[in-house]
């Protein structure tokens, strides 16, 4: 079976080199991480927060942050990894801000077992996505992920979308390992149970909508 | 090997992260196991669809507008610290 994880893979040296430039005070240096990385940060952001100005306010935040802290950067983790675990730390203040009366933890189960029981098991379409237009199928998965406790979208975001390891979720999100698996499985059988509604193969080839 | 099992065993089977005796214990269940062949290809499909449709896209003229005013706070603080390497 095909490997589906995928995974940024960039020379780790060219990037050190960055990273102590931008150390020593050299700003372009930095501006060049913001660019390698900008787009990451935001769909992570957003995703977290499910607020686009929140998601802007993030991506500045963060890479601000980054910046102010460069000094304590260790160079044995990926600059990439250390930048993901600054945003998500704000994300998640962000969504504290906006939502208290809800508890957004990321080390709490709020969901029982049963939620991730699979009860759809009809197959889908042989291209599900190629029904809808672009902008149909962006509104379907953002309503479908917006439903999942932000715990489990977290960790489906940064392992599934932005393709860190189960380990470097872990870490990242100071998890365990076990923890970090246990919610991607959850998290993946709950989205795959919502999509079904949209992309299951109808008896006479037509979509529901 | 029930549906059950395979269910635990999915995320792993679907990450090519397991043994090759589970492995093929799953794909043994897989072969006969309508339902849970149908719930693994659905997830990797929820997976592939996620990954690929770039729901959340920074547009570029938001992204120059960002870059500009994260850079121009980096220049304040780097000049307000006396450097970035500076405490």
């Amino acid at each position: 079976m095909e490997n589906i994880q995928n995974s940024i893979s960039e020379p780790v040296s060219e990037e050190l080199t960055l990273v102590r430039a931008a150390k020593a005070g050299d700003i372009q240096a930095f501006e060049e991480l913001v660019k390698r990385y900008d787009r990451n940060v935001f769909r992570i952001a957003q995703h977290i927060t499910q607020n686009r100005e929140d998601a802007e306010d993030v991506v500045q935040e963060a890479f601000l942050k980054a910046y102010s802290n460069l000094e304590q950067f260790q160079e044995q983790s990926k600059f990439y990894t250390w930048l993901v675990r600054i945003a998500v730390n704000e994300a998640l203040m962000k969504l504290r801000r906006r939502r208290p009366e809800r508890t957004v933890s990321l080390d709490q189960d709020v969901q029982t077992e049963e939620d991730s029981i699979p009860r759809e098991v009809a197959d889908w379409s042989p291209n599900p996505e190629q029904q809808f237009t672009q902008a149909e199928l962006r509104d379907v998965l953002s309503k479908t992920i917006q439903g999942l406790p932000a715990g489990f979208r977290t960790v489906f975001v940064l392992r599934d979308v932005e393709g860190l390891s189960t380990e470097e979720t872990a870490q990242t999100l100071g998890l365990s390992v076990p923890a970090v698996k246990s919610r991607l499985l959850r998290a993946r059988l709950q989205l795959r149970e919502r999509l079904s509604k949209y992309f299951k193969r109808q008896a006479d080839g037509e979509n529901e909508r | 090997m029930n549906c059950s099992d395979f269910l635990k065993e999915l995320t792993d089977y679907l990450d090519g992260t397991l043994d090759e005796r589970t492995k093929s214990e799953l794909d043994e269940h897989l072969a006969w196991c309508h339902n849970c062949f149908v719930i693994c290809n659905t997830t990797r499909k929820t997976i592939e669809i996620y990954r690929d449709s770039e729901v959340y896209e920074l547009p570029e003229d938001l992204r120059t507008r960002l870059r500009s005013a994260i850079i121009k706070k980096c220049a304040a603080h780097k000049h307000s610290k006396g450097g970035a390497s500076e405490k």
